[in-house]
């Protein structure tokens, strides 16, 4: 008995992964599509990726000093710059790329507490302030190869949008959300290192298909369903932005319950909104409801009956 | 007239209705898109603030305790329907701009928690100054937030172009979600000038006659009515626990206590007495070894213990 039985204090499940580490996979992550974003947009793309990135890290710095607690080092606000830059159109003014920057960590994430006390994704926080206060700046999406509407915008006229080069992403959009395959590359790498699974973006992208097949108007049409999974920012967010740590249930149910929450509102923003796009509108709200996700799937510890009794 | 400067000071800085009450939330969100709006939506309420304060302590001995609110809303909602009448015919633009926010001034809380926490138990004179003091911080409070969005969201300050040539307004500041974001700094500045002082020892509180605490987190039920009694309010003393300490001559308190002046001893007191530290005397002792002690006491008596932290500070 005594062989079989080993008292120890607490911690009981040790593991490698550090703050640092999971950063430094996201990172390398995103690089497929920053790459893409760069090749497919020419250097001003790069400027502006730089710009971001600059502000958030600088913005983290500048606020540990005043608290005298620098966390520049956990490479966080380099992802949250990252991020935010994939979401912006690469002609944006720099200035407003860099107050994005400044909002996200400043108001978003510090003043909460910093990294793990904000209670929504920065990066998304920041990209819809700038998108409720610079909104035309933020959708003008021409550039030198593809002028005019997204390809989602024109999907939601009723016009014919070419799949193939969604998914390559030789298309209009945001610096990082228009190559499938470039998302898709980071996101495998980041399942194969176990930094992400696919609870979230699995039942999010499924329950997004059949919300937009149910209500679409087009029934279950491959190429419209492809051309809704392909378009906007849905690959960026489902596998990149809702996976986020600070900002997702903990509980397993949770985050399907979190997933299926985005499907429907991104399909809701999507389909019967004024606007083409919705997820991260859907995101940062299913943010806000996280704490209510948790409250209700709170796992049963052994020995209590469902509802905190004691069995 | 000693007291109504202290009144006007009370209401632009120490309770400011904005920053600190956080009292008539709804038109600080909602009006203040631009700075002039701001300003005569704070003036229009300014006067009715006065003049409702004026004559709700006029009529304080006649308005019976039951139906006191009713009352206050008819004198509120009468001075409401005056100022009204007088902007359409004055200034048409501005009653456009505030729209359906100055009817709603009747139900705004911070004229009738004047009414009821004020001029209800104090002369006409410094009632009156209370609403001019209260009406002031909140026109300097919604002023200060309508220039901040103004500037921001449309680049403007008072109609006039400010910001340079390639400025794109921030157009958030113009919408509801930037009035949240103005205010909460402006409250954080706020709170972080107030704490400073208190570090340095110069507390808002310490100056005019006001209770040791802020309203907003004042937990003593009841203390306006006791603090506000005609009378007592200007004898009520600013608590020293320093000066037990180094032995000085008996604290003010103790003396107020004796003297009966007031029907119940204001709250610090009373909580030290209830808590039985002072060795159960209805009045506090005066004991030159409490320095000695304090340390044991603090860990002692749970309740007071914020109450012996700011003692310590004060003996630094």
């Amino acid at each position: 008995m005594s062989q079989r039985m080993k008292v120890s204090s607490n911690p009981h499940i040790r593991s490698k992964a550090t703050t640092n580490g999971i950063m430094l996979a996201v990172v390398v992550a995103l690089m497929p599509a920053t790459g893409f974003g760069i090749y497919n947009f020419g250097m001003r793309a790069l400027a502006v990726i730089l710009v971001t990135v600059a502000s958030t890290v600088l913005t983290e710095f500048l606020f540990g000093l005043y608290k005298r607690k620098t966390t520049v080092s956990d490479l966080s606000a380099v992802v949250t710059g990252l991020l935010l830059a994939l979401n912006l159109p690469v002609t944006i003014p720099l200035w407003m790329a860099a107050l994005g920057g400044v909002f996200a960590i400043l108001v978003v994430k510090m003043l909460f507490g910093g990294l793990g006390q904000n209670f929504m994704n920065p990066a998304l926080a920041a990209r819809c302030f700038l998108l409720i206060s610079f909104p035309t700046a933020m959708t003008a999406f021409a550039c030198d190869a593809y002028t005019g509407a997204t390809p989602l915008a024109a999907l939601k006229a009723g016009e014919q949008v070419n799949v193939l080069n969604m998914i390559t992403g030789h298309t209009g959009g945001t610096i990082g959300e228009t190559s499938v395959i470039a998302l898709v590359a980071g996101a495998c790498f980041l399942l194969a290192m176990g930094v992400i699974d696919l609870r979230i973006p699995g039942s999010y992208i499924v329950t997004f298909l059949l919300f937009t097949g149910i209500f679409g108007g087009r029934g279950f049409d491959p190429a419209y369903l492809s051309a809704q999974l392909a378009g906007g920012g849905l690959m960026l967010g489902a596998f990149f932005m809702a996976t986020d740590y600070v900002t997702r249930p903990i509980t397993v149910r949770g985050q399907y319950v979190f997933g299926i929450f985005l499907g429907l509102m991104t399909g809701i923003f999507r389909i019967f909104g004024p606007g083409a796009e919705g997820v991260s509108y859907a995101i940062i709200l299913g943010n806000l409801l996280v704490p209510l996700i948790e409250r209700v799937t709170k796992p049963t510890a052994f020995g209590y009956e469902r509802g905190g009794k004691r069995a | 007239m000693n007291k109504a400067g202290e009144r006007l000071y009370n209401g632009l800085v120490k309770e400011n209705p904005t920053f600190v009450l956080m009292l008539g939330m709804c038109p600080t969100l909602a009006v203040t898109t631009s700075a002039m709006n701001g300003l005569g939506m704070g003036l229009t309420t300014m006067v009715v603030l006065s003049l409702s304060n004026l004559f709700i302590s006029l009529l304080r001995r006649v308005i019976p305790d039951r139906v006191r609110i009713p009352a206050f809303i008819v004198v509120i909602a009468s001075f409401v329907t005056v100022v009204q009448l007088l902007l359409e015919a004055y200034l048409p633009a501005l009653n456009k701009s505030l729209g359906v926010y100055i009817p709603l001034i009747v139900v705004n809380c911070i004229i009738l928690g004047r009414a009821e926490s004020y001029a209800y138990s104090n002369p006409p004179i410094p009632s009156l100054f209370d609403g001019i003091g209260m009406g002031l911080g909140f026109s300097f409070a919604l002023t200060c937030i309508g220039a901040f969005r103004e500037l921001l969201g449309a680049g403007k300050l008072f109609g006039a172009a400010l910001m340079p040539e390639g400025f794109e307004p921030i157009r958030i500041f113009g919408q509801a979600p930037g009035a949240f974001f103005v205010l909460a700094m402006l409250v954080a500045v706020q709170n972080a000038v107030r704490n400073r002082r208190k570090k340095a020892g110069k507390p808002y509180e310490k100056i005019g006659s006001g209770c040791s605490e802020d309203c907003m987190n004042c937990s003593d039920q009841g203390c306006t009515r006791r603090f506000y009694d005609a009378g007592a309010a200007e004898k009520k003393p600013v608590r020293q626990p320093g000066s037990t300490a180094q032995g000085k001559a008996p604290r003010p308190v103790q003396k107020q206590a004796e003297s009966g002046i007031q029907r119940k001893a204001p709250r610090p007191v009373q909580k030290q007495a209830e808590s039985g530290i002072q060795g159960k005397a209805p009045k506090p002792v005066q004991k030159p070894d409490r320095a000695v002690n304090g340390k044991k006491e603090r860990l002692a008596q749970k309740q007071t213990e914020f109450e012996y932290i700011d003692l310590d500070k004060e003996e630094k």
